[in-house]
């Protein structure tokens, strides 16, 4: 311990002026773990244009794992295998890449539960939901009506919705929807989607849609407490502009945050208050873990509600001046609006909003048919002077927020109540999203928070002009913020959800039972392993097993033929992967775990011989591992042939 | 470059047993850690079984189901005659063995690979170590009867 103290504190010695001197003497032994030994807490960080979610120990950060959800991934034949490819179909057809944005547990009375954890995708709007016993994601529905879903996937307390909500408006979907884009104010729709989650499967389902006026939607945070059954929504652009957004949409003093009831909206919807829109288009995929495969279906209705049809749906509150962040103390009892051109925070209270709710204390004017509040009738109070350009705010155990500014760099902490500023640290550089353990739920866990930065700069060893984003860990146990540990992430994180490990670490599926493998092309043991052909359509039935692929020799294959390698994993031990990858192949490789069968396609384009192997190191004979398939000329008339060892 | 991979491989194969307390399970590594090498039993094995009643005549019905799981769980490298594969065949296995150390074996094979003389210099010839093929008890068992049917019993 003393050697690895000796080392930071001889390499912070190198760091550039002011960076090291912010680092406390016992920093490495605070996040030191041993070998073998685990971290306290798991972290689900969004990967943000990489399009995955990664999985760190907190406080080490260490990353253990990067699970792939809306971009493919080559290594784990994600989107390239048979069975994943329909995960990533949308109604544009297959989509290789998205911009996931954020993370949000689900949660079992504003707690998280360790079930899943959902994220957004910005471009081609998506929801996924990720199970947190397989590592994988299971499902991912798209989001019809919407430009960007930023604005997502923020649940209510008991996850009974996750929310998506658009940050481009666009106009509704289908043939009206062309029109001139100057024709923003009168066409332009912002819609708010309420996917519903089964409790038992977790499926999702549309179950309605809020139309709103064309503002763009950031953020939000559910109601919890004495808030429950309420949303809080931070809308920008108020001004409705469509071009030369970075002054066009600048101009107001305050733009809105949006409360919603949408207990109300369930009972509107509900009772049939809706109306049936047939015009979308929008994909629902889903993954079997017992087949092994994921089937894509197009969905072609939602049920939407105008909120200028109804009087009690939704408010504004004006928020000075396009705010991020819209967070939800732990007690519901306040909302903080993050104004990221706004030179202090304003801090609404639920009480003083539904009681201008009760009074109809409004403004005199509508704001496209919505109620607007009071700006002072709404506030609890403000930070005076936090610091410049505050993003996102979460919470601690002791009754303290932590804001975010990317403009001074530097993360605040201050006292929900007294809005007392009480402590600031600087942050390299240009802090974005901030996570604190819990900080979005009733209890917060407290004790550490994570900066994700969005300047990197000279804080690692350089790697030419693109660097990897930096995150930064803070001990937050104390009076002052702490910096312990700096370490890069994938991608661009916004957001992130720290679990405590012993909440979800026995779920951890360990191997598929192969008892239980229901793929309709699954080899059930070496003697059943086989070649059969249908025409062009060649299925090769084949099993691994440390350290052989059974058949490993294949021969009367054609040039052209259609080759699927449906490969079945007979192991049955934890972290024994086979993997399988031929030359040639046009796609990816294969990774299978123990019990799973998985499909790589594959179309020989030319005669020859053809070697095959696995490509994950499995044992002392893993280079044995391996076969060769012969490839003749089309119309060949060489036997379907496949063997392993003796003929 | 040839002694090179030979020198690599060697270093794989003791990596691989320097791994073995990891790739059990935790309790399993545990117990193998804490066990002194006096305390094995060559004869019994490690693991839950102690004794195993074996009748005189077969359980035709458990060897038959026995089989269904061994060809899909063992019989990618082993076949049932004497002729090796990956690992040894199983022809006189239960001549050879005690029932409590062929199912302590096929149940919990790292540990007992890491203190049985025998296992020991079997990995030296096979350089796999046998997969847990996570099987229950009953079907531990049920593969015992089908071994037993292998040799002869009726």
């Amino acid at each position: 311990m003393a050697a690895a103290t000796a080392v930071s504190l001889s390499f912070s010695a190198c760091r550039p002026k002011g960076a090291g001197s912010a680092v406390s003497g016992n920093a490495a032994q605070r996040t030191y773990v041993p070998p073998g030994q685990y971290d306290e807490f798991y972290t689900f960080t969004s990967g943000g244009f990489s399009g995955q979610m990664s999985v760190y120990g907190l406080p080490s950060g260490r990353l253990f794992r990067v699970i792939p959800v809306f971009s493919v991934d080559p290594e784990k034949a994600w989107g390239f295998s048979e069975e994943t490819k329909p995960m990533l179909m949308t109604s544009h057809g297959f989509v290789p890449w998205d911009d996931l944005h954020h993370i949000e547990s689900s949660f079992t009375d504003g707690m998280p539960d360790g079930k899943w954890i959902f994220a957004n995708s910005n471009n081609t709007p998506r929801l996924a939901r990720i199970d947190l016993t397989t590592y994988r994601t299971s499902e991912i529905i798209e989001i019809p009506n919407t430009g960007g879903n930023h604005c997502s996937p923020f649940t209510t307390e008991n996850s009974e919705y996750v929310i998506a909500a658009t940050r481009f408006s666009v106009p509704p979907d289908g043939p009206a929807s062309d029109v001139p884009i100057d024709s923003y104010k009168e066409n332009f729709k912002g819609h708010i989607s309420f996917v519903s989650v089964d409790k038992e499967t977790g499926e999702f389902d549309i179950a309605f849609q809020l139309k709103t006026p064309g503002l763009n939607f950031d953020l939000s945070s559910a109601g919890k407490g004495v808030s429950n059954g309420w949303l809080f929504i931070s809308c920008y652009n108020s001004e409705q502009s469509h071009t030369l957004l970075e002054v066009n949409a600048s101009q107001n003093d305050k733009d809105f945050i949006m409360a919603i009831n949408w207990k109300k909206a369930e009972e509107y919807f509900k009772a049939g208050k809706g109306t049936k829109q047939t015009n979308v288009r929008y994909a629902h995929n889903k993954y079997d873990e017992h087949t092994h495969t994921a089937t894509h279906e197009i969905k072609t209705e939602v049920t939407v509600l105008d909120v200028a049809d109804f009087d009690d749906l939704a408010y504004l509150i004006p928020c000075p001046k396009s705010p991020h962040g819209a967070d939800v103390s732990p007690t519901g009892e306040y909302i903080v609006g993050s104004g990221k051109l706004a030179a202090l925070i304003p801090v609404f209270s639920f009480e003083k909003l539904q009681n201008a709710i009760g009074n109809s204390d409004f403004e005199s004017e509508r704001y496209d048919g919505i109620p607007v509040m009071k700006y002072e009738s709404a506030l609890h109070g403000e930070v005076e002077k936090p610091g410049l350009g505050p993003l996102h705010t979460e919470f601690d155990d002791k009754g303290n927020a932590y804001t975010s500014f990317f403009v001074s760099s530097e993360v605040v902490k201050w006292d929900i109540k007294t809005l007392e500023v009480l402590d600031r640290q600087p942050t390299y550089y240009s802090v974005g999203h901030l996570m604190v353990a819990g900080g979005n739920s009733k209890k917060p866990y407290g004790k550490y928070l994570v900066a994700y930065n969005k300047i990197t700069k000279d804080r690692f060893l350089p790697t030419g002009p693109e660097l990897a984003h930096s995150a930064q860990l803070f001990d937050i146990s104390g009076d002052k913020m702490e910096l312990l540990l700096d370490f890069p992430t994938i991608g661009e994180p916004h957001y992130a959800q720290s679990l405590p490990a012993d909440l979800i670490k026995d779920k951890s599926l360990k191997i598929y039972d192969i008892n239980n493998n229901n793929h309709p092309f699954k080899t059930n043991g070496e003697a059943e392993a086989r070649v059969e052909r249908d025409g062009n359509i060649v299925r090769v039935y084949m099993t691994t097993i440390r350290s052989h692929l059974t058949p490993d020799v294949i021969e009367g294959i054609h040039q052209g033929d259609e080759v699927y390698f449906h490969i079945t994993n007979i192991e049955q031990d934890w972290d024994m992967p086979h993997g399988f990858a031929i030359k040639g192949a046009g796609n990816s490789e294969l990774l299978v775990m123990p019990g799973e069968t998985q499909t790589i396609k594959w179309v020989p384009d030319r005669v020859g011989i053809f070697p095959f192997y696995c490509t994950d190191f499995c044992s002392a004979l893993h280079q044995e591992m391996s076969g060769y398939v012969r490839v003749s000329p089309k119309g060949s008339n060489v036997a379907l042939t496949s063997y392993t060892g003796n003929k | 470059m040839k002694k090179l991979l030979v020198l690599l491989t060697l270093g794989i194969a003791l990596y691989a047993c320097s791994q073995s307390g990891k790739q059990g399970s935790e309790n399993n590594s545990r117990a193998s850690i804490e066990q002194q090498p006096s305390d094995y039993d060559p004869n019994r094995g490690l693991g839950k079984f102690d004794n195993v009643e074996v009748g005189d005549k077969l359980d035709v019905a458990m060897a038959k189901d026995g089989k269904v799981i061994a060809d899909l769980k063992c019989a990618s490298c082993h076949k049932y005659t004497d002729e090796r594969l990956v690992g040894p065949g199983w022809s006189g296995v239960t001549a050879k063995h005690q029932p409590a150390w062929i199912m302590n074996f096929i149940t919990n094979p790292d540990p007992m690979i890491d203190k049985d003389p025998e296992l020991q210099a079997q990995l030296e010839i096979c350089l796999v170590r046998m997969p847990n093929q996570n099987l229950s008890d009953e079907d531990a068992r049920k593969i015992l009867e089908f071994m037993r049917e292998n040799d002869g019993v009726k």
